[in-house]
């Protein structure tokens, strides 16, 4: 007889210890210390999380067109809702909007497939919304050709200009910042010494100098009647900040990668810009995705700067509403709306980034 | 160095050396770690080198593919000069592959794409002819079921052979390798060296930098004992072990026999 054991059937594990009572056991009432904890938290909850949603939510107002319709005692989202069309479009013409639409609606229909697994020339799409979608929002925006009326950039405002800052910032930061990076780690000491300088020199002055020196002191030194438009060099300004912290996160990830993945590169006979880009900077990039995500999310919410050399990004342009006679005092619904959207888009980049963070896993503990 | 008989001064290029090293000194910084090396490795020859740790042994054979730089003397690899010249380095290292101690794959991506990168990127192949090399590789050393896998879900010995699939899908004609075995688990060193024996049978010229002292009786056609940066002593295997000519031979065999 050569009968093995068998082994025995995985039973449940007791009641107490799953389920819903289980885990309020385990998690909020495992001892004394820990009720009275758990007790004064919830108490803290309900004196502030309960009044703040009777006001936004239960007593507020949604629908009307004056504020004569706020009388109920908690927020006015009426004042939101009027001045909706300019938080979003700034002082865009009114009959021009569609062409933000497009562009927005655009971008969107085109990033879809990005995300479908099964799509395979993803390169190509790419490469196509870096390069050739920037051109036709351009047209789409500032118009004067193909029969679109031009409309002045000093026109541009709302949520629209925060996303057209930070998606140029965001899409121009990480190549230059990555350039920035392999500069100050390269051989050479030229390439190095004009990396680390230009690396050292943005990140050492405020972003608001940056947007200053290119609206007030650039102009001086310019020739006579250069015309070089204020978005432009608020952007560039922008970029520039943003491609220096970008380069010191994306160098912490090359410190990352062990010398053995260069030698292993080189001896397979890759060049340093095929070792680069195939084997360095694909495991460099994967593993700081969170630092450079942390900078984009810094960068969204930097370009409420803009607003002290006067472009009304979205912030600017809600706080502008405040002034209006009719709606005076209404000034916390503006914060609070600024505030969900800026949130809505932050939250959203930093969720994207861990879902990428997974997807990227390749099961290698290094 | 002028006191060591080497054992076997036959190698010369008129015999059509595919390595010859001559008079080569390596300095890191003040410290100078490979002091005047002179050899000669002829098509088809294994040579095992060993020595104690920090004698320079790595370092040696990381020299013939230019990971590391010499300041002086020459290396010529089949004909053609290692210097400055990126060319000459390129053309080099088309013709040396290398296995290192820690395996040094890529670990985003996966076992068939760590064999086919360089077929693709610097041999300018399409991916289909790249693959079935690849393929057929992996099938030499015996994992093509795991192609599909990343490297770090695999065993040490298995991401060792991949390694050595990876350099052969590049056809060079000499293999390098550093230590291949010091990293692995005692159970998985036998499926490493038997791979590499294979390689042995099939004539290719290797140059293994090794502890592994049965490997070196079994295939080695030479054994090269380095110390302190010299070659202190180089003979056939049976010679080497049983004879030792050198003191310092004598007490580094006796301490890892």
């Amino acid at each position: 007889m050569n009968v093995q054991k068998q082994p025995g059937p995985d039973l449940p594990p007791p009641a107490s210890s799953v389920g819903v009572i289980g885990w309020l056991r385990k998690n909020l009432f495992s001892s004394a210390p820990n009720t009275v904890l758990t007790l004064v938290a919830g108490y803290l909850i309900y004196i502030t999380l309960v009044p703040a949603f009777q006001w936004a939510f239960l007593n507020a107002d949604w629908v009307g067109d004056s504020r004569e319709a706020c009388d109920s005692g908690g927020a006015c989202w009426v004042f939101v809702a009027v001045r909706f069309d300019q938080f979003m479009y700034g002082f865009y013409p009114e009959a021009e909007y569609w062409r933000i639409n497009l562009a927005f609606g655009l971008l969107i229909a085109l990033m879809v497939p990005l995300f479908i697994e099964k799509f395979s020339r993803k390169g190509m799409l790419a490469a196509f919304i870096l390069i050739v979608y920037p051109v036709i929002a351009y047209y789409l925006f500032s118009g004067g050709a193909f029969g679109l009326v031009h409309v002045e950039t000093s026109l541009w405002g709302g949520l629209s200009l925060t996303l057209v800052l930070a998606g140029v910032g965001i899409v121009a930061a990480l190549p230059i910042g990555i350039v920035l990076a392999l500069g100050r780690r390269s051989g050479m000491p030229i390439v190095r010494a004009v990396s680390v300088v230009f690396i050292e020199f943005w990140r050492g002055v405020p972003l608001i100098t940056v947007l200053f020196m290119s609206s007030v002191m650039l102009p001086l030194f310019l020739p006579e009647g250069t015309h070089f438009d204020k978005l432009l060099r608020a952007m560039i300004g922008i970029v520039m900040f943003q491609s220096a912290y970008m380069a010191e996160v994306v160098r912490g990830g090359l410190q990352a990668i062990p010398k053995g993945q260069y030698e292993a590169a080189q001896a397979l006979g890759l060049s340093y810009w095929k070792t680069m880009g195939l084997i360095v900077l694909p495991q460099a990039l994967k593993l700081v995705i969170p630092g450079i995500v942390n900078t984009f999310i810094a960068l969204f919410k930097d370009t409420t700067l803009v607003l002290i050399i006067g472009l009304f990004d979205l912030l600017a342009t809600i706080q502008s509403a405040f002034s209006d006679p009719n709606w005076l005092g209404y000034s916390v619904e503006g914060y609070v709306f600024a505030a969900a959207t800026f949130w809505i888009f932050c939250f959203s980049m930093s969720r994207y980034s861990q879902a990428l963070e997974r997807k990227l896993h390749t099961g290698h503990a290094r | 160095m002028s006191e060591t008989d080497t054992a076997k001064p036959e190698m010369s290029a008129s015999t059509g050396a595919m390595i010859q090293i001559q008079g080569m000194h390596k300095w890191y910084g003040e410290f100078h770690v490979l002091k005047d090396i002179n050899l000669n490795v002829a098509k088809g020859e294994r040579i095992v080198i060993c020595g104690p740790s920090g004698s320079g042994k790595s370092t040696m054979i990381r020299c013939i593919n230019r990971l590391e730089e010499h300041q002086q003397g020459k290396i010529i690899v089949e004909g053609t000069e290692l210097t400055d010249d990126v060319k000459h380095i390129d053309q080099i290292r088309r013709e040396v592959g290398m296995v290192f101690q820690h395996f040094n794959l890529f670990p985003h991506l996966t076992v068939l794409e760590n064999c086919i990168i360089a077929l693709i990127w610097v041999r300018k192949m399409s991916r289909r002819e790249a693959e079935e090399i690849g393929m057929k590789f992996l099938e030499k050393v015996k994992i093509p079921e795991q192609a599909r896998k990343y490297p770090g879900q695999l065993s040490g010995g298995q991401q060792q052979r991949v390694a050595i699939a990876r350099s052969l899908c590049m056809n060079p004609s000499i293999m390098l390798f550093d230590e291949p075995t010091s990293a692995l688990d005692p159970e998985m060193i036998k499926e490493v060296l038997d791979t590499m024996i294979q390689l042995a049978e099939s004539g290719m010229t290797m140059l293994c930098v090794t502890h592994e002292m049965g490997f070196a009786k079994t295939v080695a056609n030479r054994v090269i004992f380095m110390d302190g940066g010299e070659i202190i002593e180089e003979n056939e295997p049976e010679a080497f072990f049983s004879n030792p000519q050198h003191d310092r031979t004598k007490l580094f065999l006796s301490q890892i026999m």
